[in-house]
């Protein structure tokens, strides 16, 4: 690692004011960042340590929806009764990321703020767009089994790593973000960003700008009819080829009264397309409604060679895990391997 | 937090005074900010029990209990964890008397090479606080940040839902395992 110096503030002010110096970066359960700095990836000057502010705490809003702060555990936000109870999309989610001891210190805001397990990223002695701006992508007719499929560029075709962030995007969540400019709301879709002639930029956030929350929208509408499903090379800790979160609101008629479909693992983003949404209310939760919505969430999609079997692989998953949400949230209390669970389809 | 900065040959740089609970003792350290508390257990308090394997978070050799928590200890620094109470795998037994999962880690011939077995002993531990695992599947989840490459896991598995009170595990039922072999 390289030369740090730490500061650790006891408020909010001193920690965006030392934030704001050149080189800063805020560490809250650092799982990621410090294996980045050990690589010589990220060379932070100091680092702001953020865990003594207040901003550890779950609790419901006014307008009934479910604030997480920022430095509020992974496994704690998994396993808390009202994320349990009014959000398991994203217990779900968090659960099939990492590893325990991982998910005990990562943070909330730092899930979203993880960067890219493209190899080429991590490996400091090729170039990468990414890591060096205009030192071009190494990836692109590399090794590309976990790369992009959607919305890469020309510069950049990395994948955001982040399970939770998927089940996020399907929730509508907002990021609640506080600079010495003040405080802003940034919905989530627009949180994180495509690469394109800037991929060093995973995100718009503001430099020095410190995520506070991050805002759920009202339970109860897809709790009943959720599923977040996560295909990959081994059973567990590893991250998704493809991943999908799928939330259905279905009408006492039986029909499709609101739908979300978020896609993990092939894009620099979690990929969502209103259209493919929209395509399923009105309809019967069946597989035809389905299949129209994956080819509508996989529209110009490509792959690079190595990772074209993600494009069949991410059309078939949208369509199972829409049969699991519209068979009913499976009972994801405890972990369990896929395989142990309940399989509609 | 205050930086100290060390007298001798330049550059100077700066250290910070840190205080943990380990194994219920006090220590006080001053570290530099890069060292990961992984490294301050090993290589500065000589508590070589948990084992550096990756140094990435990805084979749990490193698992610790902080504040009663399982973490890895190579993805932390030691300045971060300032005040907190540390448990390694020094810490497991009760004086003379080993820990039910160390116990069953013998009975089980859990160890093969035995360098993941630090770090798959206070990862259990955890496991138990947590109460998550009801099922030797959600055992079997929920240990699967621990990897062990010689190919313990049966036995593991095992040990841990013995002292836990589940049924009876084997891999393969047709197949049952023999302590000390890896299943084919």
């Amino acid at each position: 690692m390289n030369p740090v110096t730490f500061h650790a503030p006891q408020a909010h002010a001193e920690a965006l004011r030392l934030a704001a110096r050149d080189g800063a970066a805020y560490i809250a359960g650092g799982t990621n960042l410090i294996d980045l700095m050990k690589e010589g990836v990220m060379r932070p000057a100091s680092l702001v340590d953020i865990n003594s502010l207040p901003l550890d705490t779950i609790a419901p809003t006014e307008q009934g929806g479910l604030l997480l702060g920022a430095t509020a555990r992974n496994a704690d936000t998994a396993y808390h009764p009202l994320v349990r109870s009014g959000y398991p999309l994203l217990s779900a989610a968090i659960l099939a990321g990492a590893s325990p001891q991982i998910r005990n210190m990562a943070s909330d805001g730092g899930n979203l703020l993880q960067r890219t397990r493209c190899h080429y990223f991590y490996d400091i002695a090729v170039p990468c767009n990414k890591r060096v701006p205009g030192s071009g992508c190494s990836a692109i007719g590399g090794l590309t089994r976990q790369h992009a499929i959607l919305g890469a560029s020309e510069h950049c075709i990395a994948t955001h790593p982040s399970d939770m962030c998927v089940a996020l995007a399907a929730l509508g969540a907002v990021v609640h973000a506080s600079s010495e400019q003040g405080e802003r709301r940034i919905d989530f879709t627009d949180f994180h960003r495509l690469p394109g002639a800037n991929p060093e930029r995973d995100n718009t956030l503001l430099p020095g700008e410190l995520i506070t929350a991050i805002e759920l929208p009202p339970a109860g509408q897809f709790a009943a009819h959720s599923a977040y499903l996560k295909l990959r090379d081994r059973a567990s800790y590893a991250f998704a080829l493809v991943s999908v979160a799928a939330a259905l609101d279905i009408g006492p008629d039986g029909t499709v009264r609101a739908a979300r479909v978020a896609l993990g693992g092939v894009a620099h983003k979690p990929w969502r397309v209103p259209a493919a949404e929209d395509a399923l209310l009105g309809k019967q939760p069946a597989s035809a409604a389905f299949e129209a919505c994956a080819e509508l969430l996989l529209a110009g999609a490509r792959g690079h060679g190595q990772n074209d079997f993600k494009i069949p692989m991410a059309r078939r998953a949208v369509v199972r895990a829409l049969g699991q949400a519209a068979a009913g949230t499976i009972d994801n209390m405890h972990a369990a391997p896929a395989s142990a669970g309940k399989e509609p389809l | 937090m205050d930086a100290h900065t060390t007298a001798g040959p330049a550059p100077a740089v700066a250290t910070y005074p840190i205080s943990l609970r380990i194994n219920g003792e006090q220590r006080q350290c001053e570290v530099e900010a890069w060292v990961t508390l992984l490294d301050l257990l090993r290589e500065r308090l000589g508590l070589s029990g948990t084992k550096k394997g990756c140094d990435h978070g990805q084979c749990g050799a490193c698992t610790v209990l902080v504040g009663g928590k399982r973490i890895n200890a190579c993805l932390t620094l030691a300045v971060m964890q300032n005040g907190k109470e540390v448990v390694t795998v020094e810490g497991l037994a009760d004086g003379g008397q080993l820990h039910p999962l160390q116990q069953a880690f013998i009975d089980h011939d859990a160890f093969q090479c035995g360098y993941c077995t630090p770090g798959q002993l206070c990862s259990a531990v955890g496991l138990m606080r947590e109460g998550e695992a009801r099922t030797v599947a959600e055992v079997r989840e929920l240990m699967s940040g621990n990897v062990c490459r010689c190919g313990a896991y049966p036995q593991i598995i095992a040990a841990v839902t013995q002292v836990m009170g589940l049924a009876e595990h084997k891999d393969n039922p047709d197949r049952p395992y023999l302590p000390g072999t890896v299943p084919a």
